[in-house]
């Protein structure tokens, strides 16, 4: 995978040795190959089960794998329970205990370990310190908002300095506001602390903010793995391309292979792509060109150029405030989805629906991918 | 319209427990202050009109008498810890049988709860009578001990208190097995996992957040359980020995066999004030349980 070499050159931290998980005739996890490093966010994203949360799970122990190994720095995880691992994990629910306090929820992994009262105490409030829950520390649960609760599930997870900390969808039942608030949060204290983070998520945006590193999960496997650039940017897949962000995807053929160029014909576009780089693929092979909506660009004149251009007629505008959505009826047939950013407040020039428009984009807007 | 259909929702369980406690209770009541008479009914009445007077005659006589007569003190006593002991043994055998059903798949579930109710299905006097059979010296039980050489002459297990535990834990069982089962099944199994998760063995994950949540079950269970238990007459009385002194015993001898139906009344009252006492600390502790769970 391309991001590896990017990765420092010591030896992971994690390590995932073709792990596979199944649930009777169901593969749940198959054959997960991976390396995390010391001190990396790194994001499992999928849709609902693709095997992320089994993935999860066993890092945390709850589960074993049916086959392949797991290593947490060096040591084989085979057999070993979920409480001797070096191992926290901060549950989906937050799974906080109701009928104890939160100085006794965040101490509850200390009292395991038999640390004495007065040094619990001491260990709890520094905790709640990071967290910024000083004061709350006899409420129960039932009596904390929604993102309060996810503050003593982290403290809780993290009391015991965990090497890894598991995060099931972090962030999923916060509002959207706090959600901004608290990912940055959550980054702030990762650096502080040092701690290695998987995060399981089905939501992009919140793998995109978080992550160092991103792995997307479809059916049990990881499809690619990169930083959050790379994966939004050069996508490998096709579902990687389709699943990040929004796409335009074009079927074609290579009737061009250059080394540093290649035209795509696409009867769906009705006009050929061209694309500003090599592309590894046979001359005459299927392949698919992807375009990110905000990469094209709208104008009422034809633009210079003698290729990446389309006309079409404006079908549909959606007004976001910071941005605008425009779907693209082509002449030949096909819709395309633009968005453009909304940088002046009076446009004067402002396109209309049933407009007659010129759709363009730039050659290295262009990705291509075979599979 | 909603403020109408509101009322008579909370009118017709008012007038039930009206019509078949309520005035029940009073018309108890009434009898234990009485005096006995050879009559029918055996008491005389509270309002009397005599010589144009009207007489309001109250003996508390019949209660005077149980503080007295130390007979129903130590019935009071033994029944108590006849009910309590039961309630011990009930919780120990049902705890885990609630939570291996809360904890089985969802077929083997139903099953088991099948099961567990199955013995509704027959009078209960009809079960200790079966029990009586299994329990006798020349009884299956008796007869296997024999056959393998565990035991030499048959044991003497009827008309013992062993026999009369043997056939409380065996009634109320289910009693404390359902609302254990209710709470265990709603526990959400992460909090179990958080706890081993932070480095907590599977049985001290149990006994610090198991245990703890499950109390409203454990306690429901036992009221449901001690009781009916405090006043059971048929299973002392068939089971238990001639010495088992227990109040319903006492409160049947003095109704039918004495007709002294003020002074069983007033034993009734008594035993009623005796176990309303733990509903009510029960329901406080429910209501602060209700409002902890609340919260958003």
């Amino acid at each position: 995978m391309a991001s590896l070499a990017s990765a420092p050159a010591e030896e992971p931290y994690i390590r995932l040795e073709k792990v596979t998980r199944a649930f009777g005739r169901f593969t749940a996890v198959d054959e997960v190959s991976l390396d995390i490093h010391r001190g990396e966010i790194f994001c499992l994203l999928g849709g609902s089960g693709c095997g992320k949360t089994t993935l999860l799970r066993m890092l945390a122990g709850f589960e074993q794998p049916t086959a392949g190994r797991i290593f947490i720095d060096g040591v084989d995880m085979a057999g070993v329970p979920p409480y001797e691992r070096p191992v926290n994990m901060m549950f989906q629910s937050y799974a906080l205990f109701p009928h104890m306090t939160v100085q006794q929820n965040v101490g509850f992994g200390l009292k395991q370990e038999g640390m004495p009262r007065a040094q619990r105490e001491e260990r709890v409030a520094q905790m709640l310190g990071i967290v910024k829950l000083t004061g709350f520390e006899r409420r129960k649960p039932h009596q904390l908002s929604g993102g309060q609760r996810q503050r003593v599930a982290l403290a809780r997870a993290l009391i015991k300095r965990p090497k890894l900390l598991l995060l099931d969808e972090p962030l999923g039942a916060l509002d959207k506001k706090l959600r901004e608030h608290t990912q940055f949060e959550l980054l702030n204290i990762q650096e502080r602390l040092g701690v290695t983070f998987v995060v399981v998520t089905h939501d992009q945006e919140e793998a995109m903010t978080l992550a160092t590193r991103i792995g997307v999960m479809n059916q049990g496997r990881i499809v690619q793995v990169g930083t959050p650039h790379d994966i939004y940017e050069f996508p490998a897949t096709r579902f990687v391309a389709d699943f990040i962000g929004n796409v335009n995807l074009f079927e074609g053929r290579l009737i061009e292979d250059e080394p540093d160029h290649v035209i795509i014909e696409s009867p769906q576009l009705g006009t050929p792509i061209y694309v500003g780089h090599g592309v590894s693929a046979a001359p005459q092979a299927t392949v698919w060109a992807a375009v990110r909506p905000e990469k094209m660009v709208l104008s009422r004149e034809s633009p210079q150029e003698s290729f990446n251009k389309v006309p079409g007629v404006i079908c549909e505008i959606a007004y976001v405030g910071d941005m605008s959505v425009y779907l693209v009826r082509l002449d030949s047939g096909g819709t395309l989805r633009i968005t453009q950013a909304n940088a002046y407040r009076h446009a004067d020039e402002r396109l209309a629906r049933e407009e007659r428009i010129w759709v363009s984009w730039h050659p290295s807007s262009v990705v291509v991918v075979t599979q | 319209m909603r403020a109408g259909s509101r009322a008579l929702a909370i009118a017709l369980p008012g007038m039930w427990l009206t019509l078949f406690f309520l005035i029940p209770f009073v018309i108890v009541l009434k009898i234990s202050v009485a005096g006995t008479q050879l009559a029918v009914p055996p008491y005389t009445p509270l309002l009397e009109w005599v010589d144009g007077h009207l007489q309001v005659r109250l003996n508390l006589g019949n209660f005077l008498f149980l503080l007295k007569d130390s007979l129903y003190l130590d019935a009071f006593v033994s029944s108590l810890k006849v009910a309590g002991i039961s309630t011990v043994l009930c919780l120990l055998i049902g705890y885990p049988m609630a939570y291996a059903i809360a904890r089985s798949g969802s077929t083997w579930r139903n099953i088991l709860l099948m099961l567990t109710i199955l013995p509704f299905w027959t009078s209960s006097l009809v079960r200790v009578y079966a029990w009586m059979g299994l329990l006798r010296s020349n009884g299956p039980i008796n007869n296997l001990l024999l056959s393998l050489g565990l035991i030499h002459e048959p044991l003497v297990m009827l008309q013992t208190n062993f026999a009369m535990y043997v056939g409380i834990v065996y009634s109320y069982l289910p009693f404390m097995i359902l609302p254990l089962y209710a709470n265990l099944e709603k526990h959400d199994p992460s909090l179990i996992e958080a706890a081993v998760d932070l480095g907590a063995r599977p049985w001290r994950a149990f006994l610090q957040v198991t245990v703890p949540l499950s109390l409203p079950g454990v306690i429901a269970g036992s009221m449901l359980v001690f009781i009916p238990a405090v006043g059971e007459f048929v299973i002392p009385r068939l089971l238990g020995g001639t010495d088992s002194l227990m109040i319903g015993r006492v409160l049947w001898d003095e109704f039918f066999l004495n007709r002294d139906w003020p002074l069983a009344s007033a034993v009734a009252i008594c035993l009623l004030i005796a176990l309303v006492l733990p509903i009510i600390v029960f329901q406080r502790y429910q209501s602060r349980e209700v409002g902890a769970g609340a919260g958003p």
